[in-house]
This record gives structure tokens, sequence and C-alpha cells, in this order.
């Protein structure tokens, strides 16, 4: 019988084989794959119930109101807590108009030449540089040429280079999503351009800035680098009051925990890690709220 | 005072000549100042050029590069002073490897996963905790490497030392994951959706059509993201500078304690280094090496994609 079928039946059978071959490569692929989101998943998990787990028991009232200790019972996150509470507002200050004005330049003003494609090519080489290079250029202009010292101001102009590009980038995209009919419009009325951009242009960009911005304050909060480098003390046993005093920051209090030989510290350092995600978590939500509210707008 | 009373008096009268003129001078004067923010980013890169080559130069009027690129010991701390950037490049380029040996594949697995595989439902649930892993912030996953990843290393390989570039490695891996992911599934996304029906009609099945073309077409982007990936680890510092150790060896070994480039500059930052003095300038020599290392990769991965771009137009 099986001879009758001759040479197709024999190829449809290699056929049949190869198939079965073919497919099962597909699976094993989907396999893979899911091991590799799983990798991610669980690593994720693992990271937060260990955070959690080590550093819950130390979340008390007196965490959040006392200053750092060489005793680990009696240590706490005050000068950090408000370390980067002031580091955060100045860099805003400083970094959400510069970024926001860089934007409106680039997408309402700037003519299509070699200047404005080199501007273009330099932020996007900015945001490709390491934190520690800013680290670097604050060390050198802001403590040391400008004589800021190790000071809050001096992180904060720092910091505010650094998430300059991401703010820059975000308001972009925000401009650029106002439909040209609401330009159009306002100057068939009679408006200047900057009356278009300040009326029209920038109310509708706004909620797609604030992502940007609140996104950029989130990478802000959790930069340790560049403020180790600018010599932000480690050791504050005061709240800085003037924006030439020292200061220290949640990432650098963690820092200085996880470093510790004794195991107190690691919990210490595990707790503030709990407070630092849980800031991030607050700034990612209102951000992804503002997207959505973004999308159902237009 | 009757003019007040009008819905239109909060506009500028437009008939008047000298308030045209006024006008007209607020406008340009706004285009100024809006131009000159836009300088800034020009001047944020010139200042860290110069403020970067400044030190350096002093550094080299009293070691010589050729010292500096040639001797194997780096011991700028110590009273016996060496200036060797080897051991801190190898350990640089030692904990970047095995972090790319995690990224790599895996964020291109799943890149391929999501885009040529998993159901929607799958991919709602994968991108926010890819995106939460990106937004971790660095100082977290080096207390993560140390406090977790190395005890558990530690059982498993004989002598592993608490500072290893294994530990630091494989967790800048993980947190290299999404940005690899990301970026691979961009450039996989711009793979237009014909290319795959061509191969779907002749019979390929979905792992063919993944591998033979969508891969195939979309390996700029890929290799891009690699070199960005690459990039990001050789500059990434708070993991190594907890986890990898503070001793500049010049070492291949995975399990001992080392030093990175971004490790030592914090290192020397922590102490209280006086300025102008010769530490405090090597950490502006070694951030240089890092500033034009990093530089050169990122244009390169930009230079890379348009030249080697695929176009189906």
């Amino acid at each position: 019988m099986a001879e009758d079928t001759g040479t197709l039946g024999r190829s449809a059978a290699v056929f049949k084989a190869s198939m079965q071959w073919r497919r099962l490569k597909s699976h094993f692929f989907v396999v893979l794959g899911l091991l590799s989101v799983l990798l991610g998943v669980v690593a994720l998990l693992v990271l937060l119930v260990d955070v959690i787990v080590q550093g819950s028991g130390w979340l008390d009232w007196q965490f959040f109101t006392s200053f750092d200790s060489r005793f680990p019972a009696r240590a706490g996150i005050k000068a950090a807590l408000f370390g980067t509470l002031y580091m955060m507002v100045f860099t805003m200050l400083l970094a959400v108009p510069i970024g926001v004005m860089t934007a409106i330049y680039l997408e309402e003003y700037a003519g299509d030449n070699w200047f404005t494609q080199f501007i273009q090519v330099n932020i996007a080489n900015l945001a490709g540089v390491p934190s520690i290079v800013y680290g670097l250029l604050g060390l050198q202009v802001f403590v040391r040429i400008m004589e800021m010292g190790r000071s809050v101001l001096a992180g904060s102009c720092t910091m505010a280079l650094l998430i300059l590009p991401i703010i820059i980038v975000a308001s972009r995209e925000a401009i650029r999503a106002v439909p040209p009919s609401m330009r159009e419009a306002s100057f068939a009325l009679g408006a200047s351009k900057w009356e278009t951009v300040r009326h029209h242009v920038l109310p509708y960009a706004l909620p797609g800035m604030l992502t940007g911005a609140i996104l950029a304050a989130a990478r802000a909060i959790g930069e340790t680098a560049p403020l180790i480098t600018i010599g932000a003390l480690t050791f504050v046993p005061f709240l800085p009051e003037h924006p030439l005093d020292r200061f220290t920051v949640l990432p650098i209090q963690i820092f200085n925990w996880v470093s510790r030989a004794q195991s107190e510290f690691h919990h210490l350092a595990a707790a503030g890690i709990i407070v630092l995600l849980v800031v991030l978590i607050i700034l990612n939500s209102v951000a992804i709220y503002l997207r959505q509210r973004l999308r159902t707008r237009y | 005072m009757a003019e007040d009373v009008s819905p239109f008096s909060h506009y500028p009268p437009r008939n008047d000549m000298s308030s045209r003129a006024s006008r007209r001078f607020k406008e340009e004067a706004i285009r100024y100042v809006l131009l000159a923010t836009a300088t800034l980013s020009i001047v944020t890169t010139l200042g860290i050029l110069l403020s970067l080559t400044g030190e350096t130069l002093f550094f080299f009027r009293e070691v010589s590069l050729v010292e500096f690129l040639t001797e194997t010991e780096w011991t700028p701390l110590f009273a016996i002073k060496k200036f060797g950037i080897w051991p801190l490049v190898t350990a640089t380029a030692l904990v970047a490897f095995i972090a790319l040996a995690v990224a790599i594949p895996t964020g291109l697995l799943i890149a391929i996963y999501l885009s040529e595989f998993a159901s929607t439902r799958v991919r709602d649930v994968v991108k926010p905790v890819l995106e939460v892993l990106a937004g971790v912030p660095t100082v977290v996953y080096g207390y993560f490497a140390l406090t977790l990843v190395t005890p558990i290393l530690q059982e498993f390989i004989p002598g592993m030392r608490i500072f290893n570039a294994l530990s630091a490695g494989i967790v800048m891996g993980i947190m290299i994951i999404p940005m690899v992911a990301s970026l691979s599934e961009d450039a996989i996304g711009a793979v237009p959706q014909a290319l795959r029906e061509g191969a779907y009609g002749l019979g390929a099945t979905r792992f063919e059509v993944a591998l033979q073309v969508v891969v195939p077409a979309a390996l700029s982007g890929i290799v891009a993201s690699a070199v960005l990936a690459l990039s990001r680890a050789v500059g990434e510092t708070m993991i190594v500078s907890i986890a990898a150790g503070q001793n500049p060896t010049f070492t291949l070994d995975p399990r001992v304690p080392i030093e990175t480039m971004t490790a030592y500059i914090v290192q020397v930052s922590l102490g209280d280094t006086p300025f102008a003095s010769l530490e405090y300038r090597t950490i502006f020599a070694v951030g240089i090496m890092l500033f034009f290392l990093t530089f050169a990769m990122n244009i390169f991965a930009h230079w890379f994609v348009r030249r080697f771009r695929e176009e189906y137009d």
C-alpha cells in the first residue's frame, strides 16, 4: 500500500514532518519570549517584595522626623526629605521655563537652517551624556567657578541642566500636537506670533508639557550620581534654610545607608527606598492621568 | 473714561503708530529671548567640554599620557601614585559586557515577542511593567544587587566576594532590558505590514516571519539599540559604586571587587578632596574619557540607523 502512493505521498510525509518541526520552533520561541517577559516581571516583583519585607518594619513616625544618626534606631530621613523637596522646587523653577521656551523657539520660531539643526542634534546628544558627567560640570562651574559651594542651589542648577533635554523633547511633542488650524484662526483674527503662541498654542499644549515636566521631575528625584559628584553632603543633621546651605537628598541618604556594613542600616535603606518609590509612583500616576485626559480631549 | 466700559477695551488700539512700533519691538524682543534659551543647550555642551578639558590639561601637565595609557595600576589615592587607566577601563568593559549579555537577548526577545506573537492583553500588562522597571532609580538597583543578588550568587559560585562585577552586571542588565526592548520594538514596529503578509502568503510560520523577515528588516534599529545600551552601561554609576567595589584591579575575573570609571569618580567625590589637587583632576581626566566614549557610541548609533535603514517606500 505504502509503495502505491508513490513520490507524491513520500514528499507529503516529508512536508508534514518538516511542518511539525517548523511549528515547534514557533512554539519554542513563544516560550522563550514568555520567559524573557517573566524575567522582567519577576525581577520587579522580587525587588518590591524584598524592599517591603526588609524596610516596612522601620517605617514609623520617628523615621520621618529624625535626622541621620550613627545609631540605626534613631536615624531618619527628615533632612533628605526636605533636601529633595527644596532641590526639586529650584530645579523645576529653572528647568521648566527654559525647557518650554526652548521648545517654543524650536517649534514656532526657528527657521529650517543649519543653526536649528545644530541645536537639535546638540539636544539629542545631551540626552545621552552620562549623568555623572553633568556632576563634573556642576562641580567645576557651579560649585567652584560661580562659588555656590556644595549647596542646594548648585545641586538644582546641575539637575536642571540634566533634565532639560527631557523637558524640551516632551514640550516640543506637546506643541506639535496642537493643530495648525488653531494658529491660522488666531492669525486670521489679527493676533501676532507671540499672542498666538501665548493664548492659543500654550494652553492646548499645557497638559502634554505638564506630563513631560512631571516625568522629568521623577527622573531628577531618583538621580544620585551627579549630586554625589558636586559633593552633596551625606551627613546633614540640619534642614537647609538658605539656597546656599549644604543639603542631602533621599537617594544619597539611601546610598549612604547601603554602603554601611551593619545590616540594620540596610533595613533603613530599604525603608528609604519604600518612601522614594511611593513618591515616584504618585508622580507617575499623575502623569498617566494627565496623559489619559489629554487623549480624551483630542 | 467712557472707553473703559467697552468690551474691547483690553485690546491694544491698533491704529496708533507708536503702539504698533512698540508691539513690533515686543515681538522681536520675545523672539530673541526664546533664541537665547535655545542657545543654552549649546552653552551646556561647551561648558561640559571646557570644564573637562581644562582640568584634564592640568592633569596631563603632571602625569604623562604614556603612563596614563600604558601603566596597568591605578593608585592615585595611595602614597605611591600610579596613573594607568586600564584597570578602570577593563572593569567598565567587564561590567558592561555582563550587562549586555543579560539585556540584549532578553530585551530583543521581549520586543519580538510583544510585537509579533503576544496578544493585546499580554502587551497591556507587560508594557507598564517595563515602564516601571525603567523608572526605578539606579540607587535602588544597587541595593538590589548588593543585598539580594550577591548573597544568592555566593551560594552557587565559589570564591564570589561581597563586591563583584557579576552581580552588578546582571542587575545593570535587568535595568537596561526596558531600554533595549522599547528601542527594538520601535524598529520592529517600523517594518511595513506588507512584508509580513508577503511572507505569510508564501507559507512561512510565525517564527520564520519574525526571524527571517522582520528582524533582518529592522536590524539597523536593533543594532543601534544595542549600541545605545552599551553607552548607557558604560555611563551607569550607582549600581557599580554600590555593588562592584572600589578596588581598581587589572582583571577580568567577575567574582572579585573592581572599580569602574564612574565608581572611581564617586569614590573621589565622597572624600573631601581639595580643589586643584592632582586627585581632584584625575576625576576630570576619567570623566573626559567617559564623555567621549559615550558620545562616540551615541553618534555611531544614530549614524548607523540613518546609513543602514531599509527603506520600503
